[in-house]
């Protein structure tokens, strides 16, 4: 019965959205306030049948129900209860619906958030929306329900991929989602935008936040994803410029661009088509990248040819939602005004050389990631592009990105001077370069690329101070604390997120640099010394688990003959399904990781073992932290609270935009 | 012009949604390598586990023997190995390894951990001998006789299904 509750709520919402875009549409172009008054309600009513229908999904899986085929594939009554609601979105039909349910309540979100705004503006966004919602419900309820009966009911289900059996994995998808869905915001605003001709500032400022939520969610779901990655596939990476790591960073990449094109734009009426175009791409590159990873196409093709009506749905889609939206584009975004001129060496002019870059380095992550798929598609076979065409390509596109990122801030609006910058920054460089000397000369090994990456993020840290001390010490008020307290919080929220990068950077460099592993053969009683600790190997265990064995094996790690810590690498075997997954033992700290993680038994108790030291790894995930707290920080922004007033007074740039 | 600037992101998605277009409508099937049927070109490498020996083609003069280009970095190629493992343990014909654009030592601790299905694998770190043989990516594997001569490229991963249905059937034709 809740099985056909939900299909049947799936319905309903779809129905709600139809109704919800016609409606949005008419209203807008008539004016008429009766319609324009149920735009909202029908949003609304939506987001409740899509959450419906989300929770009887997972209602199935909770309580085991294997008469639906999708528990079926994917769940196991042994599994713990919160594997078995995360289950809801592990497969292909269920993450869908989870895309689907985070676009339902953004589009609640904007609904219930929007009445400062001008009635048919909010009409037209949530027309936008609907229309893609519209796309998702169809596309879930002809080629992917996830509520199909299975009859007779199976005894048993086929078990969740043991590689999601994990906490990470419980919410790395929901966060991804959140950020991936959440760009869908800044496209309907800029798609409503150029359907009145108005990007006016007052457009711009409506977007940032609703483009820095986005953003948030997308970075810690990124650095979920990768920390996930890190411990549980067992051979210590971080990053594998996988396909599915690609389709959520080019949206990142592209989401980073249009926060800042978004704050020019809002600031100085400047880049207006620039930042609607960026918008359009963050929101299509999410699109693509779904796509990609949700219909199987980047691991085999023959995903179409097995049901070939998702493959022509997709991509009617997308023709339809990106092509429309750029053919909008092409039509209304040469009437818009070019804004305020800037020099050659100014805040814009930094800004937009970042802009550039980071929209080049998406385009070398999109070709790298889809190379392989033309290949495929062709009949060429499958082919891994791989790390060295990445780290390659996208170093060089990233370091000036980054160097001009610490400038920017400094400079000043329409035209900087040179000299000036020289003044303001020269004690910044001289520490970070003699940082970047002195470092890796502590540390034993010197070799250009980490000089270079240490100097990237020492001048990153060592420019933002500068410029906090500069900005607090030219801040009118008599107290230091009177000082700090005048600044606003977007802009400490970009200190923080600078920072974070630089944190970031760093991260990589020393643990690229500097880590060492040792990959060998142990027999209880063995010893290995790696980055002075010691590693005696003491044997394995079996242990039962949950819904798995675990042969467990214990090392004792000592240092100089102090005991340090005693690691439990585990290697667990899912009867279900018959897989075994390689369970690291991290000893996590701020300066290093130790890692060890078991291979295979090579018989007579002895192991393949791999033993890592990783100095500063966890200073990665601490970078993109720190920038997703930096983003929350400028969405605190007291502005963005005070929107009502905001938008009332005409600020220059948009009676610029409207003459 | 201005207006022109303006409509290139249309003309690059629609190029894009084309391609797809065609992939989507389109087989996989294979494309012949202009390869196929010519000598296989020679070369002398330095063995990835004995740094100190040489190998070239010339060696195998007279054998049925397949050549296998992979390097750790590749992904497909770790879906391609275990299927190199099972079939080595046939002791069919001997693979040859092309470690490619790969360094030693990662290479050599992939074959550690991954297990080792060839006879012996050459050193091709700058890629040149890959690109004599016309290598764009990893994995790809060829059939050479025993005059020497190229009879079949796959490219990308072997497959259970790519393994029984062409390469054991030319292999048996081959007479190897």
């Amino acid at each position: 019965m809740i099985p056909e509750l939900g299909h049947f709520a799936l319905i309903v919402a779809l129905a709600l959205a139809l109704a919800q875009v016609a409606i949005a549409f008419t209203g807008a172009r008539t004016g008429n306030s009766a319609l324009l008054a149920t735009v909202r309600p029908a949003a609304i009513g939506q987001f409740v049948f899509v959450a419906g229908a989300f929770a009887a999904l997972a209602y199935c899986f909770v309580t085991s129900d294997f008469s639906v085929l999708n528990v079926t594939q994917h769940s196991n009554s042994k599994l713990p209860v919160n594997y078995r609601f995360a289950a809801t979105w592990g497969s292909h039909e269920g993450s869908i619906l989870l895309w689907a349910l985070m676009l339902a309540t953004w589009t609640f979100l904007v609904a219930a958030v929007s009445r400062s705004l001008p009635e048919r503006f909010v009409a037209r966004v949530l027309g936008v929306m609907g229309l893609v919602s519209v796309g998702f419900l169809l596309f879930i309820l002809i080629t992917s329900n996830p509520f199909e009966r299975l009859l007779p009911a199976a005894a048993e289900g086929e078990d969740l991929n043991p590689l999601l059996q994990d906490p990470g994995m419980v919410i790395h998808p929901p966060m991804l989602y959140m950020g991936y869905v959440g760009f869908s915001v800044a496209f309907a605003f800029s798609i409503a935008a150029l359907l009145e001709g108005r990007l006016d500032a007052a457009w711009a400022r409506w977007s940032r936040p609703w483009t820095l939520a986005a953003w948030c969610f997308l970075t810690v779901g990124i650095c979920l994803g990768s920390a996930w990655a890190y411990y549980t596939l067992g051979w210590g990476g971080w990053w594998f410029w996988d396909p599915v790591e690609n389709a959520s960073f080019m949206p990142w990449l592209v989401g980073t661009a249009l926060i800042h094109s978004l704050a020019v734009t809002e600031k100085r009426g400047t880049f207006r088509s620039w930042t609607v175009l960026l918008a359009i791409m963050a929101f299509s590159l999410s699109l693509v990248g779904t796509f990609l990873v949700r219909s199987g196409v980047l691991t085999s093709v023959h995903a179409f040819a097995t049901d070939p009506r998702r493959g022509i749905f997709i991509l009617l889609f997308l023709v339809l939602v990106v092509g429309g939206s750029l053919t909008l584009f092409a039509w209304r975004a040469p009437r818009v005004g070019l804004g305020s001129g800037f020099g050659a060496v100014s805040r814009e002019s930094m800004l937009l050389a970042n802009n550039v870059l980071l929209a080049v380095a998406m385009s070398a992550v999109l070709l790298g990631t889809l190379y392989p798929l033309f290949l495929d598609a062709l009949g060429m076979g499958k082919i891994s592009v791989g790390s060295p065409y990445f780290d390659a390509v996208f170093v060089p596109l990233m370091a000036p990105a980054i160097f001009l990122m610490a400038v920017g801030p400094v400079a000043s609006w329409k035209r900087a001077a040179l000299p000036e910058l020289w003044v303001r920054l020269r004690w910044a460089l001289g520490v970070s370069v003699v940082a970047a000397l002195a470092v890796p000369f502590m540390r034993g090994k010197v070799t250009p690329m980490i000089v270079f990456g240490i100097w990237l993020g020492f001048w990153v840290i060592t420019a933002t101070c500068a410029q906090v001390i500069q900005r607090l010490h030219g801040s009118p008020q008599p107290t230091l604390g009177g000082k700090i307290a005048a600044q606003s919080r977007s802009w400490y929220g970009m200190v923080l997120a600078h920072l974070g990068i630089a944190i970031f950077i760093l991260g990589v460099t020393l643990v690229k640099g500097y880590e060492t592993e040792r990959d060998l053969r142990m027999s209880p009683g063995d010893r290995v010394t790696l980055a002075g600790f010691d590693f005696a190997f003491k044997g394995t265990k079996q242990l039962p688990g949950p819904n798995y064995s675990v042969v467990q094996g214990e090392f004792e790690v000592s240092r100089g003959g102090k005991p340090e810590r005693v690691l439990y690498p585990e290697k667990r075997t899912y009867p279900v399904s018959g897989q075994t997954m390689t369970w690291a033992a991290i000893d996590t700290g701020v300066t290093r990781d130790i890692y060890v993680s078991l291979g295979e038994p090579v018989g007579d108790g002895a192991w393949g073992v791999r033993v890592y030291h990783k100095p500063f790894v966890d200073w990665i995930w601490a970078g993109c932290f720190v920038m997703a707290l930096g983003g929350l920080f400028a969405l605190s922004d007291r502005r963005y609270r005070l929107r009502k007033q905001v938008t009332e007074a005409a600020t220059p740039a948009a009676a610029s935009a409207s003459a | 012009m201005r207006r022109l600037a303006f409509v290139i992101p249309l003309v690059v998605f629609i190029a894009l949604a084309i391609f797809l277009a065609v992939g989507l409508t389109r087989d996989p099937r294979e494309v012949p390598s202009p390869f196929i049927g010519k000598p296989a070109p020679s070369f002398k490498l330095e063995r990835l586990q004995e740094p100190t020996m040489a190998f070239g083609p010339a060696e195998m003069k007279g054998k049925v023997w397949m050549l296998n280009v992979w390097a750790s970095w590749c992904v497909a190629c770790r879906e391609e190995h275990p299927v190199l493992v099972e079939f080595s343990k046939r002791n069919a014909v001997p693979i040859v390894g092309l470690n490619w654009k790969d360094t030693r030592e990662s290479g050599l601790k992939w074959l550690d951990r991954f297990g080792n299905p060839y006879a012996l694998s050459v050193f091709d770190g700058d890629g040149r001998v890959g690109i004599d043989y016309g290598v764009y990516g990893a994995p790809e594997t060829f059939v050479i006789d025993r005059d020497g001569v190229i009879r079949y490229k796959q490219i990308g991963a072997i497959t259970p299904e790519a393994l029984d249905e062409k390469i054991l059937p030319l292999l048996k034709s081959l007479g190897a």
